[in-house]
């Protein structure tokens, strides 16, 4: 299972090979980082996708970094996820309109225009991001870039989850 | 102050107003101008013979004296040559600081000549690490890695200083109190968590007060002891606390673990309660993780979080100093006592006291055989009377030292646990008689730990710290010709070492020292007494040992603790554990 963690680190040169050493040293898995500035400029956050049941470790570690301020758990809800795709498909004269036309449900753009292939981007929560790359592989996924999931945690003010996920989109 | 001076300058003087007063190190290219003002500071500088040498002088004076040790190396093959020290440091959590020349900031990622990364090298063998790339920020940095290496879990620090950073001018300003807004390091454990155990301890009926090297980094022996009175518990030592508790206290069982006497190790089987203080379930101790102390419940006390759960889920988690923390359990134990007895546990004890007596360590000498390092050790023991320090190579002198080297302080015990760096000794050894030049400091070497390092002698002769080397010379790699031995059918693959070349008495005088030799049991003692007599120059012993000798009780690498051999008529061959099993 998949967990996303955020960690909020001081802004230094070098954090994230620590951060990147630590998790190869201790043989954790990454299945995704992204790392950016935050509000606070002495700050940066990563977000981290992993997979293994070792979080706790993951997170004690994390904290045993000096530069590391906070780090937290985002499970299932708790969080808002999203992460940028740009993807390559095969797009012949024949099968253009109803790639289109699939791309227009998702909401993807339309970025990029070949003689034989038609590129867009998509930007979201990773399951829709992953539901729209299905839809695209019977036609020929040519090259496929993600940006790694970003994330920071709901408010915790706001009672209604549901309101806050819309007002989030 | 507020004076003009060279980053080199600045960088010394803040190593003074560290308190420092020895450095270790090797200089350099790059480090050149840092050695300049050394010339005038009254900080003493070892000029080691190799730079891990240097490395190890720092542990062994951190070790001894608990204070920061330095090391000092240049750029390149200087810094590479500290990666070993740093790592064993680390291992162990020994306060260390290394100062390291680097090329200049304009030619880092040149391939400069001397060029290494550093940094990025030295980045997981470090608590934390620095590259200063501004003079200005000498006094913020060297105030930062003594506070970081000195508190919390105590570890090596790295600060890389390119040349031109040395070179450069600067406004001595006094660094500002350290700002670190993620180390906020627990000293103080939780009261509920204290209480809770305190409840436990009190239920337990066949409890084990594990210890871990973290005692005697927090210097708590003594808080160790008085609780380990006050609540009647018996007490482990692994092979880092050596000395956090006495060893002739009734309530001292002694070493557990792969080279454990059989009544620690057992007991912490048969246990109900494990209380680790400051311990980290290290595979030496453990065995096979999911056989270990399987009807214990855990209170794990550790200043580092990450300790706690990482091999072994704690009931009672305890995060904080560990001598804080015992001064808290205490308190809550008093209140809970107040004045009735805690429980006598007598079944317990008088199990312990049964293995004790029909499982001792123990061993023959043979007045007519071949020297036994036991032997020596025993006879070392009575001779000090405990007093000493005892600083260890790696293998099997390392452990029989620890089984038989009675001890009876803190900080009289020096080796590599962690890492197992052979060649730790004879360094490690300069670097506590430095530290500690009126107490007698006796290095335990085995002949293949001592040809790795034994020219820091050298080092040791010329700058008059007269250490006393016991090379144990069996003629091996003994330990891993121990386990040829007993896994792989006796075929003895590059463990050879011949007990006649180097001639170690020659070479011992070759290097400013004096030179024994005993060959005879009746030798022992007699040559111990003359070393021991010998306060102006290093001495080195050898002692030609038996090469056939194995370190025993042992417990099979990965197998459970509760198979301890007692020795090799217990080895279950040739359906045994197999070389794959084994680490």
């Amino acid at each position: 299972m998949n967990h996303v963690i955020n960690v909020q680190v001081e802004n230094k040169p070098g954090v994230l090979a620590r951060v990147a050493s630590m998790f190869a040293g201790r043989g954790f898995n990454i299945h995704s980082l992204a790392v950016g500035p935050t509000a606070d400029p002495t700050l940066s956050r990563m977000t981290v996708v992993v997979d293994g049941p070792e979080m706790e470790q993951i997170i004690k570690q994390l904290y045993k970094l000096v530069h590391t301020v906070k780090v937290t758990e985002l499970t299932s809800g708790q969080g808002i996820e999203r992460e940028i795709m740009i993807v390559r498909v095969n797009a012949e004269a024949s099968k253009r309109g109803e790639i289109i036309e699939a791309a227009d449900i998702f909401k993807a753009k339309t970025i990029d225009v070949g003689m034989a292939s038609l590129t867009f981007e998509l930007a979201g929560e990773p399951d829709t991001l992953a539901d729209f790359q299905e839809l695209m592989q019977p036609y020929g996924v040519i090259d496929l870039a993600k940006s790694g999931r970003i994330a920071m945690a709901r408010d915790a003010k706001s009672k209604d989850g549901t309101k806050a996920r819309l007002r989030s989109a | 102050m507020s004076k003009t001076m060279t980053g080199a300058q600045a960088l010394i003087y803040a190593l003074e107003g560290q308190g420092v007063d020895i450095v270790f190190g090797v200089p350099g290219g790059a480090i050149l101008p840092a050695y300049d003002p050394i010339l005038d500071s009254r900080i003493r500088h070892v000029l080691a013979r190799h730079e891990q040498g240097a490395g190890h002088m720092a542990s062994g004076y951190a070790h001894a004296t608990g204070r920061v040790g330095v090391m000092i190396a240049t750029s390149g093959p200087g810094a590479t040559n500290l990666i070993t020290p740093l790592q064993d440091c680390y291992m162990d959590s020994i306060p260390v600081v290394a100062i390291t020349g680097q090329v200049a900031t304009h030619s880092i990622g040149n391939d400069a000549f001397q060029e290494a990364h550093t940094w990025g090298i030295s980045m997981p063998a470090t608590k934390h690490n620095y590259l200063i790339t501004d003079v200005n920020d000498i006094p913020e940095v060297i105030n930062e890695a003594f506070h970081l290496a000195a508190t919390g879990r105590p570890g090596p620090i790295l600060v890389d200083v390119p040349k031109d950073v040395l070179a450069a001018t600067m406004t001595w300003h006094d660094a500002p109190p350290t700002k670190l807004p993620g180390y906020k390091p627990s000293v103080k454990g939780h009261p509920r968590q204290v209480k809770a155990a305190i409840e436990m301890i009190q239920q337990a009926e066949r409890p084990v007060l594990y210890t871990g090297g973290g005692v005697i980094r927090a210097e708590a022996s003594a808080e160790l002891r008085q609780f380990a009175e006050m609540a009647n518990l018996p007490v482990v030592t692994t092979l880092m606390a050596r000395g956090a508790m006495p060893d002739s206290h009734p309530l001292s069982l002694g070493m557990s673990g792969m080279h454990g006497c059989y009544t620690a190790t057992t007991a912490i089987q048969q246990a109900d309660l494990l209380v680790a203080m400051a311990a980290r379930f290290d595979d030496r101790v453990t065995g096979e993780v999911k056989s270990f102390a399987p009807n214990a419940k855990v209170i794990h006390v550790d200043v580092d979080p990450a300790e706690i759960g990482k091999v072994r889920n704690a009931e009672v988690p305890i995060v904080g100093d560990a001598k804080v923390v015992l001064g808290q359990l205490l308190h809550q134990l008093e209140r809970t006592l107040d004045d009735a007895a805690p429980p006598a546990r007598t079944e317990w004890f008088d199990q312990l006291a049964e293995w004790q007596h029909d499982f001792p360590l123990a061993f023959d000498q043979d007045p007519d055989g071949p020297i036994q390092q036991q032997y020596v050790i025993a006879e070392l023991r009575r001779i000090t009377n405990g007093d000493a320090i005892i600083v260890a190579g790696v293998g099997q002198h390392q452990m029989w030292a620890a089984q038989f080297g009675g001890f009876e302080k803190p900080n009289t015990w020096i080796n590599s646990g962690g890492l197992g760096t052979m060649g730790y000794a004879v360094p490690a050894a300069v670097g506590a008689k430095a530290g500690k030049p009126d107490d007698t400091v006796f290095a335990i070497d085995g002949d293949g730990c001592f040809q790795m390092t034994m020219q820091e002698l050298i080092t040791a002769s010329v700058e008059g710290i007269p250490v006393k080397i016991a090379v144990m010379n069996n003629g091996a790699l003994g330990m891993v010709r121990q386990w040829q031995k007993l896994f792989y059918h006796e075929r003895f693959s590059a463990t050879d070492l011949t007990n006649h070349t180097p001639d170690y008495v020659k070479l011992a005088e070759a290097m400013g020292c004096v030179g024994l030799r005993a060959e005879r049991p009746a030798d022992v003692g007699p040559m111990l007494e003359k070393a021991l007599a010998i306060n102006d120059k290093p001495v080195v012993i050898d002692f030609v040992c038996d090469p056939e000798a194995m370190v025993f009780p042992m417990v099979v690498a990965g197998g459970s603790n509760d198979h301890v051999i007692m020795g090799p008529e217990d080895l279950p061959r040739p359906d045994g554990p197999q070389p794959e099993d084994v680490i």
